[in-house]
C-alpha cells in the first residue's frame, strides 16, 4: 500500500470546490422547473380552515381559484371590512362570477374543460352567506367540481 | 491545442456566482404550496326540482343542521362536532339493521357479489350566519365517516386500505358505500348576511 502513503503531515485534505457550480446549477434547474410564479396578489386576508380528509389538487392547470375574505390592510380604507370576493387581481361581486368562470373555461383546452375544478379559498372567519351565494352562482355556471381549500391537520381543533 | 491570442477563454470562475444569484432569485420566487382541500361535487342547477326528495323516508335521511351560533343539531339532538363521525358511521352502515336507521336494498356488484347497499342520505343544512370554519369541520367529519367506513370494508373484503386498492376494487367499494351528502338551501334564521 505504499502508493497511498500520505504525503502531508496529516490534517484534512481540502475539499475540491470544482464541482460547486455543477451542484448549484442542479439546484437552480430544480427550482426553475418547480417554480410557479404567483399570478395574482392577494387582496384579501386569509387563514384557511383545517381539515383531516384533505386531498391534493392534481393539476394546477385545471384549477381556478376564487378568494374570499376580509380586504387586506391596505384595502380596508376603501373597501371596508366585510368579506369580499377576489377574482384574479380585482374585487368582484357575486354577479361577476359567471362571466369569470366562462372566461376561465375559454382559456382551457377543450378536452380538459369538463375536468375544471374551482378552488374556494375562504377565510375561516367568513360567514356562510357569501359562500352559499358563490356556490349558487357556480352551479348556474355549471362549474360543479369544487374544492374547499383547507390545511392538512392530524385532528380537528376546537 | 494552440489557441490564438485574439480569442481568450472566458473566465469561468464567476459562473458559480451567477448561478448562485439566479438560484437565490428562484428560491425566493418559488411558491411550493400545493393546493389541498376537500373536493366535492355539486348538483346541477335546476330551480324546478325542489320537491324531489319528498318521497324519501325519514329513516333514510340523516339531518345535520348548523345554526348561526355554530351549534350542531343532528337528528333532533344537539351534538358536539367530535361525536359526529361515530354517529354518522353508524348511520351509514346500520350494522344491527335497526328500524330507525336506513333501509338497505340488495345490489349485484362486480367483485363483491350481491350485497346490501344502504339507502341512507346525509342532509346538511346550514344557516347563512354559520361560520365557514364550522361548516368545513362538519363537512370534514362527514367525509371522514364515509372514508373510514370504506376503509373498513376494503380492509375486511380485500385486506387493504381503500386508497391502496386497484381501480376496479375501489369502484366496487364506492358502489357498495355511495357517498351521498345532500346540501339543502340555507336558511336565514340567525339574521346574518
Amino acid at each position: 500500500m505504499a502508493k497511498f502513503e500520505r504525503k502531508g503531515k496529516g490534517g484534512m485534505p481540502q475539499v475540491s470546490t470544482a464541482s460547486l457550480p455543477d451542484i448549484v446549477f442542479m439546484l437552480l434547474f430544480f427550482f426553475m422547473v418547480s417554480t410557479v410564479l404567483r399570478e395574482s396578489t392577494m387582496m384579501v386576508e386569509q387563514s384557511l380552515p383545517g381539515a383531516t380528509e384533505v386531498k391534493k389538487m392534481e393539476r394546477k392547470s385545471l384549477v381556478t381559484t376564487i378568494n374570499i375574505g376580509e380586504p387586506a390592510l391596505g384595502y380596508k380604507a376603501i373597501y371596508g371590512s366585510e368579506p369580499r370576493i377576489q377574482l384574479n387581481d380585482a374585487f368582484a361581486k357575486v354577479a361577476n362570477i359567471r362571466d369569470f368562470i366562462t372566461a376561465e373555461r375559454e382559456k382551457m383546452d377543450e378536452k380538459e374543460r369538463p375536468l375544471m375544478t374551482v378552488s374556494l379559498k375562504v377565510d375561516k372567519e367568513t360567514k356562510m352567506g357569501i359562500v352559499v351565494d358563490v356556490k349558487q352562482e357556480l352551479r348556474k355556471a355549471s362549474a360543479l367540481k369544487i374544492n374547499y381549500s383547507a390545511r392538512n391537520l392530524e385532528t380537528i381543533e376546537d | 491545442m494552440a489557441r490564438s491570442k485574439e480569442t481568450p477563454e472566458i473566465n469561468g470562475g464567476s459562473m458559480a456566482d451567477i448561478a448562485f444569484l439566479l438560484l437565490i432569485f428562484f428560491l425566493v420566487a418559488t411558491t411550493m404550496d400545493i393546493d389541498t382541500g376537500l373536493q366535492r361535487q355539486m348538483p346541477p342547477y335546476n330551480p324546478d326540482a325542489e320537491q324531489s326528495d319528498d318521497q324519501i323516508k325519514e329513516r333514510n335521511v340523516y339531518v345535520v343542521l348548523i345554526n348561526s351560533n355554530d351549534q350542531l343539531l343532528v337528528e333532533g339532538q344537539q351534538m358536539n362536532v367530535h361525536q359526529l363521525r361515530e354517529k354518522a358511521k353508524e348511520f351509514i352502515m346500520n350494522p344491527q339493521n335497526k328500524d330507525n336507521l336506513p333501509e338497505k336494498r340488495p345490489v349485484e356488484i362486480d367483485l363483491l357479489g350481491e350485497v346490501m347497499v344502504s339507502k341512507g342520505i346525509i342532509s346538511l343544512q346550514n344557516d347563512r350566519g354559520t361560520s365557514y370554519d364550522m361548516y368545513i369541520k362538519v363537512q370534514n367529519e362527514l367525509i371522514a365517516a364515509y372514508n373510514e367506513v370504506r376503509d373498513e370494508e376494503a380492509m375486511s373484503r380485500f385486506g387493504r386500505n381503500y386508497e391502496d386498492l386497484t381501480e376496479d376494487k375501489r369502484d366496487a367499494i364506492k358502489e357498495f358505500i355511495p357517498q351521498i351528502i345532500s346540501e339543502a338551501e340555507p336558511k336565514n334564521i340567525g339574521g346574518g348576511k
